[in-house]
C-alpha cells in the first residue's frame, strides 16, 4: 500500500480493483450450490418413496390370509409364504440366542476383563476387517465348515447351518454395539461395586450389564434386522427354494422369506412377481416392527449417566 | 469384649467366602475370552476355506488359463475359466453404481451437515437409515421389475430420434448398476456426513472472517479438511458394490460376456456363485471348487479396497484438538 503513494506507481491498478468482490455472481453460485444439495436429497427421498410405493402397489393385491397360511405351490394363486416365514422365525430365534450369548460375552471380555494386550488388539483388528467381508463369502465359509465338515452334526443344509452362518455374519455388529453400551456405563458404578467387595464379574453381572441392557438390546435388534434380510449367505449354505412343509427342528431343511422372494422374482410369470412383492411387504413390515422396537427401547430405557 | 480386641483380630472375624466367586469369575473369563476368539477363528476360517479349495481348483485348471481365457463357460462341455469375464462385469457395474452414488451421497452429506436445520436432520437421517436398511433382495426386485421397464420405455422413446442407442435387454447391467448405486448412496452419505460434521467450527468461522461465502467455505475449507473421511467412505462403498449379490443376480442376468456394455445381460462374480449354488454343485466336482476360486478373487478385491480405505484415513486424516 505504501508503494501506491509513490508517483512512479501511478500506472498500477488501483487497490479496489485488485480484489473483485463480485458478490452478485458469488451469491448466485451459492444459490445454485444449495439448490443442487437439496436436489440430491429430494432425489434420494423420491427414490425411496418410489421403491416403497411401487412394491406396495404390486404386492398388496395378493397379500391376504391365505398367502400367509399356504405352502409354496407351482400355481401362483395357491402359493403362500407359510414355510418361508416359519423358516425365518426359526432362523431368527437361533441367531438371536447365539449372537446374544457369544456377542455379549465377547464384548464383556474385551471391555471389562481384558487389558490392552496383543490378544484384544488382534480381536479388534479382526472385527474391523470382518465387517468389510462380503456376505456371500460368509456363505462359502458356512458351506465348507457347517454344511460339509460338520455335516454330521448339522445335518447338512439345515436351519442350524444357516443360523450359524448368519451368526458369524452379524457377530461383529453385536460386539461393537455391546462394547459401546458397556462403555457408556460410568466407572463410578464399577468402583462402587468394588468398594463393597464385589469382584469384577459380580459387578459386571449385577450392575454394569443391567445398566447397559437397553443399548445391548438395541444393537441386537438392529443386527437381527440385518440378518433377516440377508439372502446370499443362506442361499449358498442351501436354503432350498421349494419347501412345502413346516420346519420341525433346528435340523430341518428350510426356506426363508428372502430366499422365497428371490425364487418368485426370478420366475418369468407376472403372478409370481406379485407374490414376491407381497413377500417383500411382509419382510418390510417385520423390519419396521423390529426397528420401531429398537427405537422405543432406546428412547424409553436409555439412562443418561 | 470385642472392643478390647486388637484391631487385627477384629477384622479377622469377618471371613467372606470368596473362593466360589473367584472360581466363577475365572470360568466366565475363560468362556468370554473364547467367545472373543471366535472372531479370529472366523477370519482364519474364511481365509482357510478359500485358500484350501482354491488350491484344489488350480490343480485342475491351470492358473494361466484362469487369468487369460476370454470366455467363462464352466458348465459347457468345453470348459473355459477366464475370470476376467466375470471381473469385467463386476467392475463395470460397480463403476456405474459409484458414478450414481458419489454425487447423490456427497451432496446429501453436505446438505445434512451444513444446510439442514436440526429438525430436518432429525427427519432425514432416519429416512436415510431406512434406505440403508432395505434388504438387497428388495432392491433386486425393484431393479428388475420396476426400474428396468421404465428404463426400457425411456430408451424406446430416445431411439425415436437417437437411432444409435441399442436396445436394453430385460436382464441388463444398467438398471442393476443404477439401483446398486442407490443402495450404496446412504453409506457414502452417512460416513461422509460424519467426516464433514466433525470438521471444527472454527475453520468455518475463519473462512467466513476472510469474507468467503458459505459455498466457498464448504468447497475450499470444509471439504478438504474432511477429504480423508469422504474418500474412505467412497472406497468402502465401492467395496460393498463389488461384493453385492442379490441385485445383480436378480436384475443383471447370467450371461458371461467379456466387455463393458451396460445394455447387455452380464454375469458378475457374485451372480456366478449364486447361479451355481442354486443348481447342484456336488462336493468334489470342478464346479464346486470354481465357487471358491471366484470367491477368493472377490475376497481379494474387497480386501484390497478395505485396506486401502483404512490406509487412506490413517495417512491423510487431519487432526484437530
Amino acid at each position: 500500500m505504501v508503494a501506491n503513494n509513490s508517483p512512479a506507481d501511478s500506472s498500477r491498478v488501483e487497490p479496489p480493483l485488485l480484489f473483485v468482490q463480485n458478490l452478485e455472481k458469488r451469491y448466485g453460485r451459492d444459490k445454485f450450490f444449495s439448490i443442487a444439495l437439496s436436489g440430491a436429497v429430494v432425489i434420494l427421498m423420491a427414490i425411496l418413496a418410489w421403491l416403497l410405493i411401487s412394491i406396495f402397489l404390486d404386492g398388496i393385491g395378493s397379500l391376504d390370509w391365505q398367502f400367509l397360511t399356504s405352502f409354496q405351490s407351482r400355481k401362483a394363486e395357491k402359493a403362500g409364504l407359510l414355510a418361508a416365514w416359519q423358516g425365518t422365525v426359526w432362523l431368527m430365534v437361533l441367531v438371536a440366542i447365539l449372537t446374544f450369548t457369544i456377542g455379549v460375552g465377547a464384548a464383556i471380555y474385551l471391555e471389562e476383563f481384558a487389558t490392552d494386550n496383543w490378544f484384544t488388539r488382534i480381536v479388534e483388528i479382526n472385527i474391523g476387517n470382518l465387517a468389510g467381508v462380503p456376505s456371500i463369502i460368509y456363505g462359502l465359509l458356512g458351506l465348507t465348515v457347517f454344511v460339509r465338515l460338520l455335516g454330521n452334526i448339522t445335518n447338512g443344509s439345515s436351519i442350524l447351518s444357516g443360523g450359524l452362518t448368519l451368526t458369524l455374519l452379524i457377530l461383529p455388529v453385536v460386539i461393537v454395539a455391546t462394547r459401546e453400551a458397556l462403555r457408556a456405563v460410568p466407572d463410578s458404578t464399577r468402583l462402587a461395586g468394588f468398594a463393597l467387595g464385589a469382584n469384577r464379574w459380580q459387578v459386571v453381572w449385577s450392575h454394569v450389564l443391567p445398566a447397559a441392557m437397553p443399548g445391548v438390546l438395541t444393537g441386537m435388534i438392529l443386527a437381527l434386522s440385518r440378518a433377516i434380510g440377508e439372502t446370499a449367505p443362506i442361499l449358498v449354505v442351501g436354503a432350498a427354494a421349494f419347501i412345502a412343509s413346516s420346519p420341525t427342528g433346528f435340523l430341518s431343511k428350510y426356506t426363508a422369506i428372502p430366499v422365497q422372494i428371490y425364487n418368485w422374482a426370478s420366475r418369468p410369470q407376472d403372478e409370481f412377481h406379485d407374490l414376491a412383492a407381497s413377500g417383500i411387504i411382509v419382510l418390510m413390515v417385520l423390519l419396521l416392527l423390529m426397528n420401531a422396537t429398537a427405537v422405543i427401547l432406546r428412547n424409553r430405557f436409555q439412562k443418561r449417566f | 469384649m470385642t472392643a478390647e480386641l486388637p484391631l487385627q483380630d477384629a477384622s479377622s472375624l469377618w471371613k467372606p467366602k470368596r473362593d466360589r466367586a473367584k472360581l466363577t469369575q475365572l470360568i466366565v473369563q475363560i468362556i468370554c475370552g473364547a467367545f472373543a476368539a471366535i472372531s479370529i477363528l472366523t477370519s482364519f476360517g474364511i481365509v482357510g476355506t478359500l485358500i484350501f479349495d482354491t488350491i484344489e481348483f488350480f490343480s485342475r485348471v491351470p492358473i494361466w488359463n484362469f487369468l487369460t481365457d476370454a470366455q467363462w463357460t464352466p458348465l459347457f462341455s468345453s470348459k473355459k475359466f477366464g475370470i476376467f469375464v466375470l471381473i469385467s462385469a463386476t467392475v463395470m457395474i460397480a463403476f456405474i453404481a459409484v458414478l450414481v452414488a458419489i454425487p447423490l451421497g456427497l451432496l446429501s452429506a453436505i446438505y445434512l451437515s451444513e444446510y439442514a436445520s436440526p429438525r430436518l436432520r432429525q427427519i432425514l437421517k432416519p429416512l436415510l437409515e431406512i434406505l440403508a436398511g432395505v434388504p438387497t433382495i428388495v432392491y433386486g426386485y425393484f431393479a428388475l421389475l420396476t426400474v428396468t421397464p421404465v428404463l426400457r420405455s425411456i430408451i424406446e422413446q430416445l431411439q425415436g430420434f437417437l437411432a444409435f442407442i441399442p436396445d436394453l435387454k430385460i436382464f441388463n447391467a444398467l438398471s442393476a448398476a443404477l439401483v446398486l448405486g442407490v443402495m450404496i448412496t446412504p453409506m457414502i452419505a452417512s460416513l461422509s456426513e460424519d467426516a464433514i460434521y466433525s470438521v471444527p467450527q472454527r475453520l468455518r468461522d475463519g473462512a467466513y472472517a476472510l469474507g468467503a461465502t458459505k459455498r466457498e467455505t464448504i468447497t475450499s475449507v470444509v471439504l478438504p479438511a474432511a477429504l480423508s473421511g469422504i474418500v474412505s467412505s467412497i472406497i468402502l462403498a465401492i467395496s460393498r458394490a463389488v461384493g453385492e449379490t442379490m441385485i445383480v443376480s436378480v436384475a443383471a442376468g447370467a450371461n458371461p460376456v467379456l466387455g463393458f456394455n451396460p445394455f447387455e445381460s452380464v454375469m458378475t462374480m457374485t451372480a456366478f456363485i449364486v447361479q451355481i449354488v442354486k443348481g447342484d454343485a456336488p462336493y468334489g466336482t470342478t464346479i464346486y471348487y470354481t465357487l471358491f476360486a471366484v470367491g477368493t478373487t472377490l475376497f481379494l478385491m474387497t480386501l484390497v479396497l478395505n485396506i486401502f480405505s483404512f490406509w487412506f484415513v490413517r495417512r491423510f486424516r487431519e487432526k484437530y484438538d
